[in-house]
């Protein structure tokens, strides 16, 4: 799906602690509003699921609709039980999924 | 400009303003200024009356609800008053909540009353987020009032709007 995801966490986490986790992918979102110059419909593609696990256990999901704009920024809090990681998910309307895994550490 | 003079009649001394053309043209301009500002305020601001609300937004909605009844409290919805581009307008949601497993957010919704398709986004929350927030970028077509709406695990329904004026619209027509 190449949409490039990238995550922010926090620089120092400890066990406890309520971090925002930032996720952005890159995609043009297209709302299947648009047409081309001769008049055709240009179909609708988005991102429409979005879900984060920790440790296989889904934290956080996001379902997104066209009026989402275009790079869709995801961010949600989540207090950090341990150390683990994290797996990130983005589906499309093609029913093509992107998958990121980051891992979170503990100071 | 002003002179003092006596009055040809009563020698009562009194100040004459010459209107003079540099004046003239000064408070012309400041006047016409004034006036195409307040002019462009007005006109963004007559359309705070009651503005239509979509068939597919009353559809959405009422799924969402339903049959419950809303409480507009404890929701919090940031949009920005004017949006210059309806291509990419920045909103926050949050909901006053402890976020225990008694007692959290199942879920909120944003739904736009104007935009071709409805529901923008639905949210879905867990005790783990300890917050009920997020934030994110929409689309607004036009201006338009959205919606927020907020389920919680105890069969609460919470809901907020905000209006948005918005100058150049984007949902991609």
């Amino acid at each position: 799906m190449s949409i490039k995801p990238r995550i922010r966490l926090p620089e120092v986490i400890k066990t406890g602690d309520v971090i925002e986790v930032k996720t952005l992918v890159t995609h043009v979102m297209e709302t299947g509003n648009r047409k081309t110059p001769d008049g055709s419909i240009i179909p609708r593609n988005i991102i429409k699921l979005f879900v984060a696990k920790f440790e296989g256990e889904e934290v956080f999901r996001c379902d997104l609709g066209s009026g989402i704009a275009a790079n869709p920024y995801i961010a949600f809090f989540m207090r950090v039980p341990g150390p683990g990681q994290f797996e990130f998910s983005w589906t499309d309307d093609l029913g093509q999924t992107e998958i990121e895994r980051t891992p979170l550490t503990t100071a | 400009m002003s002179s003092r003079m006596k009055s040809p009649y009563t020698s009562q001394p009194f100040t004459v303003r010459s209107v003079n053309r540099r004046n003239l043209i000064l408070t012309g301009s400041a006047a016409a200024a004034i006036m195409a500002l307040v002019g462009r305020i007005s006109q963004v601001y007559a359309q705070s009356a009651p503005l239509e609300r979509s068939a597919q937004f009353s559809e959405a909605l009422a799924k969402i609800l339903n049959g419950a009844t809303p409480t507009p409290e404890r929701i919090t919805l940031e949009l920005p008053e004017i949006a210059e581009n309806g291509n990419g307008v920045s909103f926050s949601l949050a909901v006053e909540t402890p976020m225990t497993t008694d007692d959290y957010v199942k879920a909120i919704h944003l739904l736009s009353t104007a935009n071709p398709q409805a529901l923008v986004a639905t949210y879905s929350f867990r005790p783990i987020n300890t917050k009920a927030q997020t934030t994110g970028r929409m689309r607004l077509a036009k201006t338009q009032d959205v919606i927020a709406v907020a389920e919680l695990s105890n069969g609460t329904v919470l809901i907020c709007e905000r209006n948005v004026k918005v100058t150049i619209g984007g949902c991609g027509n």
